[in-house]
């Protein structure tokens, strides 16, 4: 069972759109261990946070289906936590009463409200923001907003994180700082996450498997990177190694070698 | 290789217009002067600070006017002076709230009747717009079935609508509220449901991942996102139903500010026309602004 965490099982996704249907992802299959970090990564257009909307539910795949724990995804649950590119939160709320919008639809039910409040704050510390809880989103930096969002997605306790880009919008020190947060936190909670990103280092340095797609229409799975570099990961040690080296370089090869030509 | 040459064209304008800039420093000198001017101190320190003008300016705005207006008085006719004017309005706000029988009561009854009337029609078109708007901007369908009647309705004077309201109501005051209904009731439909559909995507993506009940999207996401939008609304109704009552309580009758002007020229006294002006002014400018406020109180950015 832990082998076929979460199955992406033949996902076809055709769009409906004015000039005839549009094929945007062929044939993907896919199996997530629990635990494990997988990043879904290609050249922007080539499907992958379409692919990333239907694990979440968000859209419904054309065939094909998607299994979480056993269990199919029929919609949008709050057993996968998503982290939004753009933060997505909600600028009337402060940063706690973002987060605890969350908690209370999922322990609301079962748990008291010093509970709630506490598991809140928890989630809060854990992205290292327990100091600004009660600021509001646009008295806050944008690498901040974003590990706000992180904080909502992890304080339910889901089975599978899926971050769409999560650091695309963010300056390089920030995504830097991040990223060592990210996997940090990863490390702490033994969360399952699919993340989409197109940023090799970023790929390289936090995924145990890269899966490379092909650009659309109909893309697909071009190839799985086996990303065996020892855990824990450290950022400067890793920027000499030689094995690092030859992934990064293997995942450049793929997507600007043999992908570019289409793409252009 | 297109790259190349763009970036060659940025490079070069800048060297082009040294020349001509030299040119328009000797054919302009005092251009030159002014721009060496901020070097010496003694001249920063002789100008007036920034936010004078910008606080005498009403000031003198209003002087003008009030020239302007003693003037024209002067030159003939039967508008009353500005001092004149001036001595009548110390005299009506002296005491405001006197009521001498159903036709003759003070300024400030008038002025909140027809703010009581403004309230109670804004009111009620808030209960039946607000709502609307949000069934409105929620289903493509409703907004369809509403487009050709907002649209036809939308332009038409409100006091055309007063016949009606005298016809059902057999009664000045409910026709005037009624008139007052009608004229709020777009602007709040039309603001809420522009808000409703500009709501971003986002927002409702984490209602969607979540899977927040109905009236949890509405009290955390719908009512917050769309709040804005709705105090515009508010904010034009109210504009126009200050700007309705004045006419509608001057073909209605009773007491009202606009019953005021119609009985003062049937007195003659322009005086205290004039004063009912300013009155209607300013209190327009005070629920304006109070509306502002409110917008200011409620924006998230």
């Amino acid at each position: 069972m832990t082998d076929r965490y979460l199955q992406i099982d033949e996902v076809h996704m055709v769009f409906e759109t004015r000039k005839g249907p549009f094929c945007a992802l062929e044939e993907i299959s896919l199996d997530i261990h629990a635990g494990e970090f997988v990043s879904l990564i290609g050249h922007s257009g080539c499907g992958k946070s379409t692919l990333l909307n239907i694990v979440a539910g968000l859209l419904k795949p054309t065939r094909g289906h998607i299994v979480l724990a056993e269990r199919e995804v029929t919609g949008p649950g709050p057993d996968r936590g998503v982290v939004f590119q753009n933060h997505s939160l909600l600028p009337w709320l402060t940063c706690f009463e973002n987060v605890h919008l969350a908690v209370e639809r999922v322990f609301g039910a079962t748990a008291k409200k010093a509970v709630l409040r506490e598991r809140v704050h928890r989630a809060l510390e854990l992205v290292q923001l327990g100091h600004a809880e009660h600021k509001y989103p646009h008295e806050i930096s944008g690498g901040m907003k974003q590990r706000v969002g992180i904080a909502r997605a992890l304080s339910i306790e889901p089975k599978v994180l899926l971050l769409d880009e999560p650091f695309g919008a963010l300056d390089a020190l920030t995504r830097a700082r991040l990223q060592d947060e990210l996997m940090r936190i990863v490390a702490a909670t033994g969360s399952t996450v699919l993340m989409v990103t197109h940023d090799v280092d970023e790929a390289v340095f936090l995924s145990d498997r890269v899966v490379m797609m092909t650009n659309g229409p109909a893309a697909t799975i071009g190839g799985i990177l086996t990303i065996d570099l020892p855990r824990p990961r450290e950022r400067i040690a890793l920027a000499g190694h030689r094995r690092y080296m030859a992934l990064r370089a293997e995942l450049l090869e793929f997507l600007y070698r043999k992908q570019m030509r289409e793409a252009a | 290789m297109s790259a190349l040459p763009a970036t060659v064209h940025t490079l070069k304008p800048p060297r082009v217009e040294i020349g001509p800039a030299d040119e328009s420093t000797q054919l302009h000198p005092a251009m030159n002067q002014a721009s060496s001017a901020p070097e010496k101190p003694l001249y920063v320190r002789t100008r007036a600070p920034d936010w004078l003008p910008r606080v005498l300016a009403p000031f003198i705005g209003l002087a003008l006017f009030v020239a302007l207006w003693a003037i024209i008085a002067r030159a003939g006719g039967r508008l009353p002076d500005p001092v004149s004017t001036w001595h009548s309005a110390v005299d009506v706000f002296s005491n405001p709230f006197y009521k001498k029988g159903p036709n003759d009561q003070g300024i400030g009854w008038n002025v909140l009747t027809s703010l009581g009337r403004v309230g109670i029609g804004f009111g009620l078109a808030a209960l039946v717009g607000i709502p609307l708007g949000f069934m409105l901007g929620r289903f493509r369908f409703l907004s369809d079935m509403a487009a050709p009647i907002i649209s036809i309705l939308k332009p038409v004077s409100p006091l055309a609508w007063l016949p009606i309201g005298l016809m059902v109501f057999k009664a000045a005051n409910p026709a005037a509220i009624y008139v007052i209904f009608v004229c709020s009731l777009w602007p709040m439909i039309v603001n809420t449901a522009v808000g409703v559909r500009h709501i971003p995507q986002d927002y409702l993506n984490v209602a969607r991942v979540l899977n927040l009940s109905e009236w949890t999207i509405f009290r955390k996401i719908l009512f917050p996102a769309v709040l804005p939008y709705m105090i515009t609304g508010v904010r034009l109704s109210i504009g126009v139903a200050w700007l309705v009552i004045v006419a509608a309580e001057m073909l209605t009758g009773g007491v009202g500010i606009g019953f005021w002007v119609w009985d003062e020229w049937n007195n003659l006294n322009v005086q205290h026309i004039i004063i009912a002006i300013f009155t209607v002014g300013i209190v327009g400018l005070a629920l304006e602004q109070g509306m502002i406020l409110l917008a200011r109180r409620f924006s998230y950015e």
